[in-house]
């Protein structure tokens, strides 16, 4: 039996950070028996955090793969796995008060949170279909779950299901997608598949239309995963419902790792299909236009950031449809700066909703910049950065993909995105007027500020700002993410 | 025509015939019970097709247990007839379901009337080599190329328990961290309204 045994190529440096996630969600859920137990819980579900932070940072610069293939590692998975960790760390500051405020506060909540986050990574360092489907899985199933976690409300139980029918019917799509990848390519192995690819493109007969077909399926679950336009449905009901810290998590962390596996597939492995590009520029058209154009007659914050995080998607997806390094590594310091500024914009949104009876309508802002100045002034800054104002991280990354794509001759791709940013300015300047210039109608509710919330506000503002005046850093880190990918 | 393709072209009408009849039928408990018709008639493909065991499987955890338990489902909750599935659809969308599943059905035929079928009765596609699809070779693939994905497996269906007890648990009156706070008051009440 030995031989199968070496066969397996078992190399537990490859998901040291998963394992880390997937321990710390288990004490969580076996140490919540005991009550004493429970006030620590958050700090678990931290610290079980920051070491799969320090874990993935000492798999950069490492090459390798194992468990018969189905695993690899290398930059770009380390980079994407930094980027969920950021944001699950930031949604485990929001949860902390505002769980606490609402009656939510159970340990589940922080140990879906790992789950989902294991999930995503596991996505992110996929070398094989199957693993990358069970690690959407795995990120999914959790994000289910705490859509509806408030169960007493209405909204937030549509929202869970709601998403939980519209992501099964994805994963449908994404399967039998597989399925006939695995039909045409014979393998389920990424790598394997590109390098069939080669004579099956060129293979006109019915084997590459298995293929395409497969590919076609897949990008549309992907597109149900990242909210890209036909399939973006969901996204503003299940943004609404959900609870605040939750919504924030996943505008921002299933995007990243949709992201990183369609980077993976269809940038990295499949580069070169004039099929996918064409279908890449439609989506990343639609998804712009539609996302902003729905954004400027919504009334609640929450709704507003919804289809937002829609036209955001569609500018990642511009990236994706130029191709090429510098569009690629835009796209990942776009993500990464994205994640910054939509987290901050969700985190004031959470502060809001801890007071009594808020809603997160446009109207509840009013008066924020006498009660709260800094509040207001921060609230200001990611209206900034989402609408892409100098010096702020979304000018840069808006800037550099823009440029990629002019570079690369889709001049049009940049204007419409450019028109787009336009048209986008408006209703996130109408946040800061609100919250600015609106005349106060009776007495303003104070919202307090507790410190793990004033904690994610600076780690977010800090991003932000950091990101739009030194730039360099973040850009060195993901070029040498794609460095060396196919 | 042999044996083989006769049991093959049974099945996999009545297959399809399942299947059909489950997404036509508006009585939940006939549509579960088209369903395990449907399963078994695939566990003969499945069988045919070598994979012994994965037939077996099929009966034995999908149409035996899985399907059992959703028929208790149903019945005790206690959906009847057509009154739980709402008014007819509008015409628009009576259209728009129309045109796409014949464009799929369309494209399915497109699809499957290519190489395999052709293949196969033509002897193209090979046979198996002796023992596969047996419970040796499934566990041996199982825990040497799929470890991983095996592994994984197992924190889904962890995750699926926790979600489930998250979604489904009933809440006790007393316990501080559930008791209902005066804002998620203030909340619900709007929530009532809107």
């Amino acid at each position: 039996m030995v031989d199968y045994v070496s066969a397996l190529s078992i190399d537990f440096n490859l998901i040291w950070p998963e394992i880390a996630l997937l321990i710390g969600a288990s004490v969580i859920l076996l140490g919540s028996i005991s009550k004493s137990f429970r006030p620590v819980i958050p700090a678990v579900a931290l610290i079980s955090c920051i070491v799969a932070m320090l874990l993935a940072s000492q798999q950069w610069g490492h090459q390798g793969s194992g468990f018969a293939d189905m695993v690899t590692c290398d930059n770009f998975g380390v980079m994407f796995k930094q980027i969920f960790l950021i944001a699950s760390i930031v949604t485990l500051f929001l949860g902390f008060r505002y769980l606490k405020v609402k009656g939510l506060n159970r340990p589940e909540y922080y140990a879906l949170i790992l789950f989902s986050t294991a999930g995503m990574m596991v996505m992110a360092n996929t070398a094989d279909l199957v693993v990358m489907f069970l690690g959407l899985e795995i990120m999914s199933l959790p994000l289910y779950v705490l859509a509806g976690f408030n169960r007493r409300s209405l909204e937030s139980s549509e929202a869970g299901i709601k998403y939980f029918l519209m992501g099964a019917f994805a994963t449908a799509f994404l399967l039998m997608g597989i399925a006939f990848i695995y039909g045409a390519a014979e393998t389920t192995n990424l790598r394997r598949i590109v390098t069939n690819f080669s004579y099956i493109a060129y293979d006109y007969n019915s084997t590459a239309i298995y293929f395409y077909s497969g590919i076609a399926l897949t990008l549309i679950g992907f597109g149900f995963k990242i909210a890209a336009v036909p399939f973006h449905s969901w996204v503003p009901d299940v943004y609404q419902g959900a609870p605040t810290p939750v919504t924030a998590f996943f505008s921002v962390a299933p995007k990243a790792a949709g992201f990183a596996v369609m980077l993976r597939i269809f940038v990295f492995g499949l580069s070169g299909v004039e099929l996918l590009t064409t279908a890449f520029w439609v989506l990343a058209v639609l998804t712009m236009s539609v996302g902003n154009i729905l954004a400027l007659r919504q009334d609640n914050v929450k709704r507003m950031l919804a289809y937002s995080s829609i036209s955001h998607a569609g500018y990642i997806l511009v990236a994706m449809t130029v191709g090429g390094a510098d569009a690629v590594s835009s796209a990942i310091f776009y993500l990464v700066a994205y994640t910054m500024f939509n987290l901050g914009a969700f985190a004031v949104v959470t502060v809001m909703e801890t007071r009594s009876g808020c809603r997160s309508e446009f109207s509840e802002l009013t008066g924020l910049s006498k009660v709260h100045p800094y509040l207001a002034a921060i609230l200001a800054l990611f209206m900034f950065a989402l609408s892409g104002f100098p010096p702020t991280a979304g000018f840069l990354g808006k800037f550099y993909i823009f440029s990629a794509a002019v570079h690369k001759g889709f001049i049009w791709l940049a204007v419409i995105g450019v028109m787009n940013s336009f048209v986008s300015v408006y209703y996130y300047l109408r946040v800061i007027k609100t919250a600015y210039f609106d005349e106060v109608k009776g007495k303003v509710t104070p919202v307090v500020l507790s410190p793990t919330v004033i904690i994610a506000l600076i780690i977010t503002a800090l991003g932000t700002l950091g990101l739009g005046f030194f730039p360099q850093q973040l850009l060195e880190f993901s070029q040498a993410a794609i460095f060396g990918m196919p | 025509m042999n044996l083989d393709t006769v049991i093959f072209i049974v099945s996999a009408v009545v297959a399809v015939f399942g299947a059909t009849m489950m997404i036509a039928q508006r009585n939940p408990v006939a549509s579960v019970l088209y369903l395990i018709l449907s399963l078994v008639a695939q566990a003969v493909c499945y069988v045919q097709l070598s994979a012994l065991f994965l037939g077996a499987i099929l009966v034995v955890v999908y149409a035996g247990a899985i399907m059992v338990l959703f028929l208790f489902v149903i019945m005790l909750l206690n959906l009847r007839g057509s009154e739980d599935l709402g008014q007819p659809p509008k015409a628009l969308s009576r259209f728009t379901k129309y045109t796409i599943g014949i464009l799929m059905t369309l494209e399915l035929v497109f699809i499957i009337k290519g190489a395999p079928l052709k293949a196969m009765a033509t002897g193209l596609i090979g046979k198996a080599p002796d023992g596969f699809g047996s419970v040796e070779q499934v566990a041996r693939l199982m825990f040497t190329d799929y470890l991983y994905p095996f592994e994984l497996t197992g924190v889904l269906l962890l995750i699926a328990v926790v979600g489930a007890v998250v979604v489904a648990k009933s809440r006790k009156p007393g316990d501080p961290e559930e008791t209902q706070t005066e804002e998620t008051a203030g909340t619900n009440t709007n929530e009532a309204g809107s």
